[in-house]
């Protein structure tokens, strides 16, 4: 659409925008928010919960003969409707007024809001949505505080088991069909839908079929009340005690970009944040929900030493010293290194540096590829495989030599190796313990206890994605940060300072006090990087890469925007 | 798929598909309407028999059926009566007609309300529905038997309305 | 008019005119095509086809026909709504789905002049170039459904309809499909929703206007069976001899469905505006009810805004302003329009002194609350509380406030919803609390004010029967 800029006037301040910018919108930019449940700028508009109502006003139609006069700054008058209109599915054109403090508005936002409640349950003490309630923000600001309603309130479905992660309790439903909508119109899935009808709608799947497609708490995120609600979060803590923290999903090479929300060093939600270059406002249910490793009872918290009756916890400079004295024990050729695409980009500069320092040519990743899944999945399930090659400088597909090594390990060519970040015994990997066992040494950097540990001399405590900061390139060739959000257990570490010492006790002679510095010595190292800082990259991140790479659900939704189907 | 559909039904039914040559969705409606003529109510199987006919998720038909009073999901009684609710028929006396008519059927009209629209007779023999506006308001008031509009039934005559059906 | 004989006790009255009723109850008549071409039948077809299809839309716009459903608006002006830029297919529908309360002509057209009807539809499919059309009929007209699909099925055989039709190269499809149960589906995009296989939710305008982005995202036109039947006699006279029929801009004729408190209910086709409130009643009708005195007449369908019988009415006559009594007021669209109600679909009841006032308007409430589509929150949550407030007056067990409650619920639903139907369930409420405050008032209890109620008690105790 060409940028044919209009004059809309919004409670009486004049402003401009591009036609056909829907009127909802045109308040946003100007600052003025309308209230709204049912639309979403990533899904049709249907109109249905009247909440966005505005006076809206044109100039009138002169009779014939008859000119209108414009003002000083060229304006015509403005003749007000009597009838309002929805602001989410209208558009402006030239000289369009809008008035969304006027008593018709007003009155307009009281009829609706005493409407919506009139059936509503007002369970808000026990509520999850609570806090976070459209319905609850929306009451306080346009409602009346009273109730008129003396009947009885329509009786619905509650806690309803409508698929393994969500529930629904169909009274607090207000039928704003976002759910429905995000389910056929960007799931592909389309098994909610409303039974019955008038004020008896109800929200429902059929019987037999479930809400368990892999996005499906997408729709609890864009609930407007607490209808639908994840059964994970459900009455784990009110949403205000939540500390939110902006990072990127680490479960695949897409990076969706999220908000992850903890209580006390404990992560308890994950929800998606909208990029329109990655993840538009989504999110899948799996990599949601992988945080829960993070409390796991099997979390490594101390560096550990192998003696003859087991591992023995140690002090961190032991430890890093015995690591670093019996890697340097060995021949150059006889050490392998296998660090992780799951590692940030500051980690991986400091692995290169490492492999330098110890003269190591045998350095490769675990690859790990599924299939993509066409919406935001990547065929990639690392979320750093463009970072790891970039940075180690790989000249082949990241993990391609991980099979040589394997070899190498078997025929003694291979005596010594560290992982950094993988268990080798995951099926990714394919090592199997027996084969650990013919090395001569074996050590570990890892957050969780595996079967790689506990065949490791050396074990050093690392971080999940959750406890660092550093940054990732995703498969489109994304440069994005993330960002510690809860508090490393016992004495476990970043790995970028468990690297760094370990660097120091080889005499590498690194410095670098925090991952800013460490990104900066990578940027001047590794061109691609050149001239970025960590804290300069945008929190929607920054293109790294120009890879061509298209993510499908993006392109789906651009069709969309095209046709006016949705804002976007 | 536990729904047996007789040979020269679904002929019916696909010869009524080829009517919405742009859409297949659209014969949702009359696909229902074939299955409850012979089946006289659509059950469970008989929404998910028209999804996968159709090509749509069960609750896009789910959704049709429980919208409109049309649809039935209970079985209804032998003879399917329906009495006008609404204002010139109630004028008329369709009150009366419907609790005459309940009565001489053996119908407890208690038991119908927003979840079970009609009741069924202890026989089997009759349900009775109330229902809005059947468009006969000039002769009311009127209640459709099945296919077959009756007009100015006078609530007296109720017995004698059931009897022709017996 | 004068070789047509009719069933004896069903001769129309002398004041009809009838032109689309001509031969309903019309002796030896039948609803086949035999019947039909011996009476001129498909004539206005066969010459439709050699004209130009916008000379078509040109007499009807000249004819000055008004949308027969509800509404009103102009047949002729709506077909010129499709795009001129327009590539996809147009698509017409007959809006067959009579619903509102105290409506009833478009059953005697199906069932006993069913080609009148196709005659009209392949019309004004010809002049809006749809070669796919759909007769939307209410489930609850199973025989009329059967006698078309009949129809269709003749007149197909006879080429009336098919490929190149009457040796033209215009070419129709049309079909018949049946609701189920449903007043919204009378509303066009809901009906255009229903007919593609979903629940008949109606859309939003803007921007999903029918003639735009109708069935199936393409345009299409809809009309009422009355209307599209129109359409032939239009052709027959000339647009401008049809206007002649009628009032300026309320021309030709309509059938006025009358129900209710009258001797003689029934309907009657006649000029637009030719005929007054009181002579419906009176001369078509043959009165009210012995001893009766008439307490309020909803005009256009129960939706339309009542009108009480002694209320005043000012109307413009030339160049002045009269005031006038209900039993004065033209049946017209304009008329009824300025005394504050609407011709609507053309069902009149009437209601005389027998009946409590809050009874009848909790009657209506209890349709619109059942009719409710639920889409939109306005109406799907103000249209049930309407009812189970105006339960609770018919019951006694409201109090003055809950009338004030009541109209405020309206006003809240009036104006705010996707679709017409947000009035069609306000203004009953709205002109009943307005006309008649204190009838309804006195049905109320004041020391019930601010009473918690139960309401399946409340009911359980009402008597909503009278």
């Amino acid at each position: 659409m060409a940028d044919d800029l209009v004059n809309v006037q919004i409670d009486g301040t004049w402003h401009q925008f591009p036609k056909g910018t829907r009127m909802i919108e045109a308040c946003r930019q100007a600052g003025v928010e309308v209230p709204h449940y049912c639309y979403h700028p990533k899904l049709s508009s249907p109109g249905n919960c009247r909440m966005c109502l505005v006076e809206m006003g044109m100039p009138p139609r002169p009779k014939p003969g008859e000119e209108l006069t414009r003002d000083e700054d060229g304006r015509l008058p403005i003749q007000w409707m009597p009838r309002p209109v929805i602001a989410c599915a209208n558009t402006v054109s030239e000289n369009l007024g809008i008035r969304t403090e006027s008593a018709l508005t007003k009155s307009c936002r009281e009829g609706v809001m005493e409407l919506l409640l009139i059936n509503h349950p007002l369970d808000c003490p026990i509520c999850d949505q609570a806090g976070e309630c459209r319905l609850q923000e929306f009451s306080v600001e346009h409602g009346t505080g009273g109730s008129r309603f003396r009947e009885d309130k329509v009786k619905k479905p509650k806690n309803v088991d409508i698929g393994p992660r969500v529930r629904l309790d169909d009274e607090r439903c207000i039928m704003c069909s976002r759910c429905i909508r995000f389910t056929a119109e960007v799931a592909d899935d389309p098994v909610l839908g409303f039974t019955e009808r008038g004020s008896h709608t109800t929200l429902a799947v059929h019987p037999g079929r479930r809400l368990e497609n892999n996005y499906s708490l997408n729709t609890v995120d864009i609930c407007p009340v607490g209808a639908l609600t994840s059964t994970d979060f459900r009455f784990q803590m009110r949403v205000w005690f939540l500390k939110e923290i902006e990072s990127i999903c680490t479960g695949c090479g897409r990076g969706c970009n999220t908000e992850v929300s903890s209580r006390e060093g404990s992560i308890l939600r994950q929800t998606p944040r909208e990029n329109n270059e990655v993840n538009s406002t989504w999110m899948c249910d799996r990599g949601r929900l992988d945080f829960h490793y993070v409390n796991s009872e099997a979390r490594l918290t101390q560096p550990l030493l192998k003696g003859s009756e087991g591992h023995r916890a140690v002090s961190w400079k032991i430890a890093v010293k015995t690591l670093a004295d019996n890697l340097a024990g060995f021949e150059s050729s006889k050490i392998a290194i296998i660090a992780s695409a799951r590692l940030t980009n500051e980690d991986l500069y400091l692995v290169r540096r490492l492999a330098q320092q110890l003269g190591v040519k045998e350095l490769d990743v675990i690859a790990r590829l599924g299939e993509d899944d066409g919406y935001l999945v990547a065929a990639d399930r690392n979320p750093n495989s463009r970072g790891a090659a970039l940075v180690l400088g790989l000249d082949s597909e990241p993990g391609s030599r991980v099979c040589g090594i394997r070899r190498d390990i078997e025929s003694g060519k291979i005596a010594a190796l560290l992982a950094i970040g993988e268990d080798l015994t995951s099926p990714e990997a394919g090592f199997s313990p027996a084969l650990l066992s013919q090395l001569e040494f074996l050590g570990q950097i890892h957050h969780t206890a595996n079967s790689t540990a506990d065949a490791a001399a050396v074990v050093l405590p690392g971080a999940t994605s959750f406890e660092k900061s550093g940054s990732m390139v995703n498969v489109t060739g994304r440069l994005q940060r993330l960002a510690p959000v809860v508090p490393l257990p016992g004495e476990a570490r970043e790995d970028w300072v468990i690297l760094r010492d370990l660097l120091q006790a080889l005499d590498g002679g690194n410095g670098a006090g925090s991952s800013d510095e460490v990104f900066s010595l990578l940027a001047q190292e590794v061109s691609a990087f050149e001239g970025r800082t960590l804290a300069g990259i945008s929190p929607l991140g920054e293109v790294l890469l120009e890879t061509g790479e298209t993510v499908p659900l993006l392109e789906r939704e651009k069709e969309r925007i095209a046709k006016g189907e949705i804002v976007g | 798929m536990s729904l047996s559909v007789p040979a020269d039904i679904e002929k019916e039914i696909d010869e009524r598909i080829t009517h919405y040559p742009v859409s297949r969705r659209s014969a949702v409606l009359p696909v229902l309407h074939i299955l409850q003529r012979h089946f006289r109510f659509l059950s469970e199987d008989a929404v998910s028999w028209t999804a996968a006919k159709l090509g749509l998720e069960p609750i896009q038909v789910l959704e049709v059926v429980t919208f409109y009073p049309g649809f039935r999901q209970e079985a209804p009684g032998k003879v399917h009566i329906r009495v006008c609710r609404t204002l010139s028929c109630a004028m008329a006396g369709s009150y009366e007609l419907l609790d005459n008519l309940c009565q001489a059927a053996g119908i407890d009209a208690s038991r119908m309300g927003h979840h079970h629209p009609f009741a069924v007779s202890k026989d089997g023999r009759f349900s009775i529905e109330f229902v809005e506006c059947l468009a006969s308001c000039g002769s009311a008031p009127v209640c459709l038997v099945e296919d077959e509009l009756h007009e100015r039934v006078s609530p007296e005559t109720a017995p004698d309305l059931l009897a022709r059906y017996s | 008019m004068s070789n047509v004989t009719y069933i004896s006790g069903k001769e129309p009255h002398s004041r009809e005119h009838r032109l689309i009723f001509r031969n309903i109850d019309r002796k030896g008549y039948d609803p086949g095509l035999k019947c039909y071409l011996k009476d001129g039948g498909y004539e206005q077809l066969k010459k439709a086809v050699t004209m130009e299809p916008k000379a078509i839309t040109d007499e009807v716009k000249a004819a000055g026909l008004r949308g027969r459903g509800g509404a009103g608006f102009p047949t002729g002006l709506k077909w010129t709504f499709i795009p001129p830029t327009n590539t996809k297919p147009v698509y017409l529908i007959c809006n067959a789905d009579e619903s509102e309360p105290g409506t009833f002509k478009d059953r005697y057209i199906m069932h006993q002049d069913p080609h009148q009807l196709l005659e009209g539809m392949a019309i004004a499919c010809y002049a809006v170039g749809a070669k796919l059309a759909y007769i939307y009929v209410r489930e609850e007209f199973p025989h009329a459904a059967r006698i078309l699909e009949e129809a269709i099925a003749e007149a197909t055989k006879a080429g009336f309809l098919g490929k190149g039709i009457c040796g033209s190269t215009f070419d129709l499809e049309l079909y018949v499909h049946r609701g189920a149960g449903a007043y919204i589906c009378g509303e066009e995009t809901g009906l255009i929703e229903s007919l593609e296989g979903k629940r008949p939710y109606p859309r939003i305008k803007p921007p999903f206007f029918p003639a735009v982005l109708g069935l199936y995202m393409s345009p299409t036109i809809v009309n009422n069976v009355e209307s599209l039947c129109h359409v032939k006699h239009i052709l027959a006279m000339g647009g401008a001899e049809y206007a002649k029929l009628g009032t300026p801009n309320n021309t030709g004729t309509r059938i006025l469905c009358v129900s209710g408190d009258v001797q003689k209910p029934g309907y009657f086709e006649v000029q637009v505006g030719k005929v007054t409130l009181g002579e419906v009643i009176q001369d078509l009708c043959g009165g009210l009810k012995p001893g009766r005195k008439l307490q309020a007449v909803i005009p256009g369908g129960s939706s339309a805004k009542v009108l009480r019988a002694d209320e005043r009415f000012k109307l413009k006559r030339g160049d002045e302003m009269v005031e006038i009594g209900l039993e004065d007021i033209p049946m017209d669209f304009d008329s009824l329009a300025a005394c504050g109600s609407m011709a609507g679909s053309g069902g009149v009841i009437i209601i005389d002194d027998s009946r409590k006032i809050s009874w009848v308007l909790n009657n209506i409430n209890s349709f619109y609350a059942h009719e409710s589509c639920g889409q939109c929150t306005p109406c799907r949550e103000g249209s049930l509380w309407m009812k189970k407030i105006s339960d609770r007056i018919v019951a006694g067990k409201a109090s003055p406030d809950d009338v004030a409650t009541l109209e405020s619920v309206a006003n809240n639903i009036e104006g705010k919803t996707i679709c017409a139907f947000g009035e069609a369930c306000s203004w009953p409420t709205q002109s009943f609390i307005r006309k008649f405050r204190e009838e309804l008032v006195a049905d109320t209890r004041e020391e019930l004010a601010g009473v918690p109620v139960n309401h399946e008690t409340t009911l359980a105790a009402a008597n909503l029967k009278n």
